[in-house]
């Protein structure tokens, strides 16, 4: 195959708390669409901001076209003819494809003055050379996506890349859209650009990728060509690991429905999402990031609005159009991003566990210190909150102990139904079972809970039922005992399954 | 544990955490505190060694007073600067109510009546930004910058541009008027200092302000009724304002329309040298009354030491900018 033009060796990266990557080797010929996959948390992306200069790596060694480099920052990464084209794009709306093609690198008349003719006509030459049909007077923002994406791939090649690394590309294109983009992948390779090619959609991966690289919690687990290697066999490789073991289950569900979802609809973003949970049940949603799952949640306790559908608690239908209303029917909401959702970071512990629960607390609107640590403080003990100190503020805690902090919030309402969204995200292992454990209890005491998670092990682990999304849709309903990794992830991404069977 | 003085060490800590405020506060934070109480020392330790007039009771009684006009329209600015917000409006907002309340008690109405009438129309003029801020989303500099143009203007409409002059001895009683030792601008700034003080402290109100600083997308999802907040916030801060016009013009005898030029800028130089971060969430009212006070000196030994007014301008930014930085480079973590 000649010289690789890009070999990643031994690629280690740590972040506090997580080996992100795990002496991760990575070898790309020129020519070659090299397909990358692993669940959510493998390592995709700390390894593609690695390569791309963003972030610097912890140890291992990286040669470009045999050469050893240092890619010092994502500029450097540019010049070596590495270009990242992400999900969202780095266009600027406001100017037209030819302003944007030629960006920092303008044609200039004698004068120094912008050429526009001569900046048009180079424009016209790059996209006719890539067989785009776009006018290189045309304002970006109105351009849809598809197109907007051509043109960044165009702008990195007409820089010279010789490496393309596309993370996620087809995750926002229609079928037809992929088609082109794919026919144009095909024309690179053929003037021998290399493309690292990151999807959820295996499908596409087996149509288009020479080879195929799988990670799996950091590790590098292998790299095949893609002929030797079934898409059943790739999802094995990406879940991999021994489950469950870990979760011990006590609670059964009980019969009656405690929350109903008829229809749910939100135009755009999720359709005819219907679903119930029984008292004492968890409910797991499963599917991959970006399939409408937080959106359901969210919808649900009313921080965004939906277009139709039913909502019944225990029987009775209800509205609910913002959050004081879910409180009030006895929800809660365990955001999945704690920081930027639920907790008010240079607060107290002790405000940040009783801001909810706050006109209960003080029915004259009057409080003290005291008697927060008094409503906060049994609370702490029962969650095992570290350290104890009903005055830290909360910023000074662990992320397990936020997390906590946020489940206690909830916990002193007495709810009858909680959402749970990526409830064990960025903590540790000690705390992840602790929270694991206190589901489990909540759930026998008749709680019904919705737990969104990406990570398969906590899913099969604790759930119920599962029931996967995919692209906006209910897409299929696991038992506990029916449910595998494999159905599941077959589920979430789709079209897999006649394959794989 | 039972040993008598470490027993009384105690007691002393406690009592001046208590005196202090500090409670569970970290260690950065309580330097701050200390930094802030140490400037106004300094501040004043200065000027009593250049001026022999600084240090005599009239002189302080003098300073206090006129910071009292200042501190009151920053107890509003704070809470409005804590929920993430500013407010613009208060000079014209003090201006306007100013002359209305001026109008009315030279009209032959009843003192009191033109002062709750005052503070209703500040409360209510508030209460506009409030919504503005709330409902309409749309930025509180914009918002309060268009209330600060729009209350000026009908301010110099109301009067013709003209002073309003010659109050009855009730209307002048709140700037002018004296509660034994003390002038009762004094007082009345202690007063509005203890209140704003417990309703951050104290009240569930206080503590949801906060939170909305602290993070707005949290607050509205543990279910606080953000916008009602928002609008009672910002009609305090106008309530407080028109408190401060009728103290400065009970003082004056005199009712201009071009009243608080310019007050915004003092109140928020107050609220920020007190430490209170200008994205909201975090601060202290306590640091707010030395800010002012700080202030209320530097505009003293201005005069005291015959310096030109046009420097004065230059001192005070350059006092707000060090402040800044102190405050900021206090935090970093």
């Amino acid at each position: 195959m000649g010289e690789p033009l890009l070999r990643a060796e031994g690629i280690s990266k740590a972040f506090p708390g997580v080996q992100a990557l795990d002496r991760v080797t990575l070898e790309i010929f020129p020519g070659e669409i090299h397909g990358l996959v692993g669940e959510n948390g493998a390592g995709k992306s700390t390894l593609i901001r690695i390569l791309a200069g963003a972030i610097p790596r912890d140890a291992g060694r990286i040669f470009w076209q045999g050469q050893p480099v240092e890619i010092a920052d994502p500029r450097h990464a540019r010049r070596l003819g590495i270009a990242v084209i992400h999900q969202e794009l780095s266009l600027l709306p406001n100017l037209t494809v030819a302003q944007n093609l030629l960006l920092g690198r303008e044609p200039r008349t004698r004068w120094g003055l912008l050429d526009r003719r001569a900046m048009e006509q180079q424009a016209w030459r790059i996209l006719h050379e890539l067989g785009l049909d776009l006018d290189p007077q045309a304002p970006v923002g109105s351009l849809p996506f598809a197109q907007r994406q051509m043109l960044e791939i165009a702008r990195a090649l007409s820089e010279n890349a010789r490496l393309l690394i596309m993370d996620e590309p087809t995750s926002a294109l229609s079928d037809r859209e992929i088609h082109r983009l794919f026919e144009l992948l095909r024309d690179l390779k053929a003037r021998g650009v290399a493309v690292l090619f990151i999807s959820h959609r295996l499908e596409e991966i087996f149509q288009i990728a020479d080879r195929i690289t799988i990670l799996r919690d950091g590790h590098h687990i292998g790299t095949f060509p893609i002929t030797e290697v079934t898409p059943s066999a790739v999802v094995r490789m990406m879940v991999g690991r021994e489950m469950s073991e870990m979760f011990v289950k006590t609670a059964t569900a009980g019969t009656e429905a405690i929350l109903e979802v008829r229809d749910l609809t939100r135009e755009g973003v999720f359709y005819g999402v219907s679903f119930e949970i029984r008292r004492g049940e968890i409910v797991g949603l499963a599917g991959l990031v970006g399939a409408g799952r937080t959106e359901v949640a969210r919808a649900l306790f009313g921080l965004d609005p939906v277009d139709r559908g039913e909502i019944r608690i225990e029987g009775k239908a209800v509205r609910i159009r913002s959050p004081l209303d879910a409180i009030r029917l006895g929800m809660a909401l365990i955001p999945e991003d704690r920081k930027a959702q639920a907790l008010f970071l240079s607060m107290a512990l002790r405000s940040n566990i009783t801001i909810a629960a706050l006109p209960r607390i003080a029915p004259l609107g009057l409080l003290s210190g005291r008697r927060l640590d008094a409503a906060s403080q049994p609370c702490i003990r029962h969650l095992d909150i570290r350290p104890p100190r009903p005055g830290i503020p909360v910023r000074h805690l662990s992320g397990g102990n936020q997390q906590k902090a946020v489940i206690a919030r909830w916990l002193l309402l007495q709810p009858r139904i909680l959402i749970m969204d990526e409830p064990t995200r960025g903590i540790d292992v000690a705390a992840k079972a602790e929270i694991h454990a206190l589901m489990d209890r909540l759930a026998r005491e008749g709680k019904a809970i919705l737990m969104i998670s990406s990570e398969l092990p906590e899913i099969l682990g604790i759930s119920d039922r599962i029931l996967v999304m995919r692209e906006g849709r209910i897409v299929g309903e696991l038992k506990r005992e029916e449910a595998t990794a494999d159905r599941v992830l077959a589920l979430a991404m789709g079209g897999l399954h006649a394959r794989a069977a | 544990m039972d040993h008598p003085s470490a027993e009384r060490m105690r007691g002393l800590e406690q009592s001046a955490k208590v005196m202090l405020g500090f409670g569970a506060l970290e260690a950065r934070e309580r330097w701050t505190r200390v930094g802030l109480v140490l400037t106004l020392a300094a501040f004043c330790a200065v000027l009593s060694l250049l001026s022999p007039r600084f240090l005599t009771s009239s002189n302080l009684i003098n300073v206090v007073r006129q910071a009292s006009i200042n501190g009151i329209i920053a107890v509003g600015m704070t809470l409005v600067i804590l929920t993430g917000g500013i407010d613009l409006s208060v000079g014209s907002v003090l201006a306007f109510t100013g002359v209305v309340a001026a109008s009315l008690v030279t009209a032959g109405q009843p003192s009191a009546l033109a002062m709750v009438s005052a503070l209703i129309l500040g409360s209510l003029l508030g209460m506009l930004n409030g919504a503005a801020v709330a409902y309409l989303r749309i930025p509180p500099f914009i918002a309060t910058l268009g209330m600060m143009t729009v209350a000026r203007g009908l301010a110099l409409s109301y009067t013709q541009g003209r002073p309003i002059t010659g109050f009855p001895e009730s209307f002048r009683w709140l700037g002018a008027g004296w509660i034994g030792p003390l002038p009762v601008p004094i007082l009345v700034m202690a007063l509005v200092f203890g209140l704003g003080g417990f309703l951050l402290s104290y009240t569930v109100f206080g503590e949801r302000l906060l939170a909305i600083g602290n993070n707005p997308a949290a607050a509205r999802a543990t279910g606080i009724p953000l916008r009602q907040h928002l609008v009672l916030t910002y009609g305090l801060s106008g309530f407080l304002a028109a408190l401060a016009g009728l103290i400065l013009i009970g003082r004056l005898d005199s009712a201009p329309p071009t009243l608080g030029v310019g007050y915004e800028f003092d109140a928020i130089a107050a609220v920020v040298i007190g430490g209170t971060r200008l994205s909201g969430g975090e601060g202290w009212l306590g640091g707010t009354l030395i800010g002012a006070l700080i202030i209320g000196v530097l505009n003293n030994g201005i005069n005291l030491l015959n310096i030109p007014s046009f420097y004065e301008q230059v001192f005070k930014g350059g006092v707000i900018a060090a402040a800044l930085l102190l405050h900021r480079a206090l935090r970093r973590e």
